[in-house]
């Protein structure tokens, strides 16, 4: 086999400019080497901050930001393209090498037609004519399984769905025939159900093609589908490189190790108690000024110290169902029940031991804090609002709050922008513990994080409502967090608990279609496991 | 109904609204203004009876809100009464007026416009470096120059020392268009200089703020030319921005000259109305402050219909 690729010995760095320090010079990539032959596949692994896309971007010679390519040579068909003419790599650019972002949402152009980006490369690099080009685009949006190819391109972005933008977008990136195509965590803004869909399609055009590709993604049994060899990375240096079958199955590595077994926490469910701390009655809810119900007719109960995990896909209501539950949102119908008490439907009717009762931590820990305040602060909060707590005894419950999150208090006069995202996420829990509740509302708590980062987060839950005996509602899309902390479970789609019940019950045959399809779509460790699926899911088709 | 044209239809009703309040100012305003108008016709020696006579003839006393109805009534019906100076029908002499300060204003927009957003677009593209440099000073340098500086100037140089255009830009009926535009040509160049700045400013400013966007590096990293990603890909979601500011300039064009109609001896409106406002002709002041608003709240509402239409999420809904 040619080879294609080939890197060496790669530096690259930035300069950082952290709040309230001198700026600095931090090396991102600290000499990696990668070789990728002509039609093979390479997937890129690791936790944010390990260097992936830069590596992936640094193969059409491209800083993101201030990033610089110091040091190191990145052969592509034989020239090392760090050192060729701007020109020169321009025409290597959307030709020989081609990109596909991670949010094809925002990589369109919101005021230009599907069909005039996805041709555009062929055109402006004189590979193909105008009919051709558009011919050579229908093909592939038909590969990539897009409704109506024929008449797909005449939309604009905003038009389609963010499955289909991601198809459309690597629809643009084979259009000019490229030899390398870099996926940059192409499925990971999908909800499961597409995700699945956008691989396959993916993995059908790559084989079609002969397309040589570079795979990046955090997660590693989506990567495991489609790639060869497989490349772990961490700060910015090869941790492991191997084929798939070795990283997978045989790792090397104790970094590796604990990457392949993420998310295996074992939670045996807790049976039902006897009296629900909260239960959710017959609720209906709509926006103001949307035309249909968000919510029709949710019945669900938590019960004390245990989790109600609500999974479903983007736009199921799940967050909305928090909304009404804390009084933001006061539902059509249905009334909410805590502790034996009916709760005013909107939060102004609630006094303030009702707002104490329920908690909410949120996804984003970091929008979720004032970036001028300390930690301290942001913890105390509450213990003065509640409680009425103030100077020395107030720092001594922050201080053992800290403890509890497993953070010192060294930690007390930091502000959020110092701390790193999974600290910033257990700041956010020691604030909603401050009031001490009986329910925390939990809203995707672990979606922004890095796998292990998650994992550390859920077996901190877990263990605050042991000693805390807090309930949680634990709103996620991601069933591997569902088997790891939940007691029972509420399935959603479109508005209404599909299923429900206890956690085994649940994930236990005999399955509805919705609750099946999700189940199935969660991508598993495994090789062969996305053919498995498919060929599942068409024999199923045709018995129907 | 569509979204868009509700949209459509909801802006233009606020320009109607906004329209109807700077009557009610106007009006309000000019009454303010101190003095009698019956003093001011007839002088310091008239008789009480002559000047009880004239106000009852002007309508002066009447309350104020018949005399603003009968006034809107009139202005609605495309009659702004007569000047009480000259006692000439203010309608005619405001058209005359309003086309010569709108030829002016047309031949330095179609000059600025297109030159302001190529200059923005120039900036963009040579960012930070000499092209960029240059035309930021000079176009900087000329917003901050007062207006009738640079009129001076622009007469002592051109029309002066070099002769190619006249200083004084009379123009009358009966002139060719040719000559009519060697008349303007002066006060022309000193509008497009003060104008300039302002709009290729806000373009370079627009098109950069796009140039953050992610689709801008799937352009770059798809090896388009640099000038290509800036047209192509960030000009079109500039567009709502660069109008409104296109449209504030257009509208100064028209409403804010008379500082440069006064320097070149141009017949216009800023002339028309600021030789009336010292002359206490007060519907003449009315009527022009109007055609003002009108031609201001106009462009202001054209620009964001444009802005409007220029969102494809609007125009081509899901």
């Amino acid at each position: 086999m040619t080879q294609l690729l080939k890197i060496r010995d790669l530096k690259i760095g930035a300069t950082v400019y952290p709040p309230g320090e001198p700026t600095r010079w931090m090396e991102i990539v600290k000499g990696v080497s990668l070789d990728l032959e002509k039609g093979k596949v390479v997937g890129l692994i690791g936790e944010s901050g390990a260097g992936k896309s830069t590596i992936g971007l640094s193969a059409l010679a491209y800083g993101r930001g201030g990033v610089e390519i110091t040091g190191g040579s990145v052969d592509v068909n034989g020239r090392d393209i760090l050192k060729i003419r701007p020109g020169a790599l321009r025409k290597l650019r959307g030709a020989e090498v081609t990109y596909v972002a991670q949010s094809a949402a925002a990589a369109f152009n919101p005021a230009r037609k599907l069909m005039d980006q996805v041709i555009e490369t062929s055109l402006e690099h004189g590979r193909l004519s105008k009919s051709e080009a558009e011919a050579r685009a229908v093909e592939l949006f038909r590969t990539l399984g897009l409704p109506d190819p024929e008449t797909f391109g005449k939309r604009y972005p905003h038009q389609v769905s963010g499955g289909q933008l991601q198809r459309a977008m690597t629809a643009m990136a084979l259009c000019p025939g490229p030899d390398l195509v870099i996926f940059d965590e192409p499925t990971t803004a999908l909800d499961v159900t597409t995700q699945i869909d956008v691989l396959a399609a993916i993995k059908t055009a790559i084989r079609e093609t002969g397309v040589a590709a570079i795979y990046i993604t955090h997660d590693l049994a989506v990567v495991a589908q489609v790639s060869d060899h497989i490349m772990v990375l961490r700060h910015g240096e090869t941790v492991e490189y191997g084929e798939t079958d070795q990283i997978i199955n045989a790792p090397r590595e104790e970094y590796t190790r604990a990457l392949v077994s993420v998310r295996q926490i074992e939670h045996v469910e807790k049976g039902p108690g006897t009296e629900p701390v909260l239960k959710v009655e017959h609720i209906t809810a709509r926006y103001r000024g949307l035309p249909r119900d968000v919510l029709h007719d949710i019945n669900v109960e938590v019960y004390p110290g245990q989790t109600l995990a609500v999974v479903g896909e983007s736009g199921s209501g799940k967050s909305t169902l928090a909304r009404v539950i804390t009084g933001l949102l006061p539902p059509s119908e249905g009334s909410v029940t805590f502790d034996g008490r009916t709760l005013s439907s909107a939060m102004e009717g609630r006094t303030r031991e009702d707002l104490r009762q329920v908690q909410m931590i949120y996804q984003m820990a970091d929008t979720a804090m004032n970036p001028r305040q300390t930690v301290g602060t942001i913890i105390g909060r509450p213990l003065e609002f509640y409680f009425g707590l103030r100077g020395a005894e107030k720092k001594r419950r922050v201080k053992d709050l800290l403890e509890k999150i497993e953070m010192g208090d060294g930690f007390l006069d930091r502000y959020p922008a110092e701390l790193s995202g999974g600290q910033k996420q257990r700041v956010c829990i020691a604030r909603a513990l401050a009031a001490e509740p009986q329910l925390i509302l939990c809203d995707e708590v672990t979606s922004a994080l890095d796998p292990l980062v998650a994992d550390g987060i859920l077996k901190l839950l877990l263990d605050l409502q042991k000693t805390e005996n807090v309930a949680y509602m634990f709103i996620t899309h991601d069933l591997a967090t569902v088997r790891a902390i939940a007691d029972s479970i509420a399935v959603m789609y479109q508005g209404q608990v599909v299923r429900y019940g206890p956690k085994t019950q649940v994930l236990s045959p005999p399955f509805d279609d919705y609750t099946d399809l999700l189940l199935s779509s969660v991508p598993e460790m495994e090789l062969g496991w996305l053919e498995q699926v498919l060929n599942t899911r068409k024999m199923q088709s045709a018995g129907n | 109904m569509g979204l868009l044209a509700r949209l459509l239809a909801q802006r233009i009703a606020l320009g109607l609204v906004l329209l109807f309040a700077a009557s009610i100012l106007i009006f309000v305003g000019t009454s303010l203004m101190p003095g009698d108008v019956a003093q001011e016709i007839l002088g310091q020696s008239a008789t009480p009876e002559a000047l009880a006579n004239l106000r009852a003839e002007l309508g002066l006393n009447e309350p104020p809100l018949t005399r603003y109805i009968s006034w809107l009534t009139g202005v609605l019906h495309g009659d702004f009464g007569t000047a009480l100076t000259n006692n000439m029908d203010i309608a005619t002499s405001i058209g005359k007026r309003l086309s010569n300060t709108l030829f002016l204003a047309g031949c330095a927009a179609i000059i600025a416009v297109p030159l302001a957003v190529l200059l923005g677009l120039i900036a963009v593209r040579f960012r930070d470096r000499w092209p960029d440099r240059l035309i930021s000073t000079i176009t900087l340098a000329s917003i901050s120059l007062p207006e009738f500086l640079i009129g001076y100037l622009v007469i002592y140089f051109v029309a002066v020392k070099l002769r190619w255009f006249p200083s004084m830009a009379m123009v009358y009926d009966g002139m060719t268009l040719a000559q009519k535009l060697n008349a303007v040509a002066l006060p022309v160049l000193v509008l497009v200089l003060v104008v300039l700045a302002h709009m290729m400013r806000m373009t370079r400013a627009a098109i950069l703020n796009v140039m953050q966007s992610a689709y801008i590096e799937t352009a770059e990293l798809k090896g388009l030319k640099r000038f290509t990603i800036i047209w192509r890909h960030a000009f079109p979601n500039a567009v709502a921005p660069v109008v409104n500011v296109v449209m504030l300039n257009l509208a100064y064009l028209v409403v804010g000259v008379v500082v440069v109609e006064v320097v070149f001896v141009y017949p216009g409106m800023g002339q028309y109305m600021v030789d009336h406002v010292s002359k206490r002709d007060v519907p003449v002041v009315q009527a022009c402050g109007m055609v003002f608003a009108f031609v201001y709240i106009s462009l202001n509402m054209i620009a964001d219909i444009v802005a409007i239409l220029a969102n494809p999420r609007l125009r081509h809904p899901k």
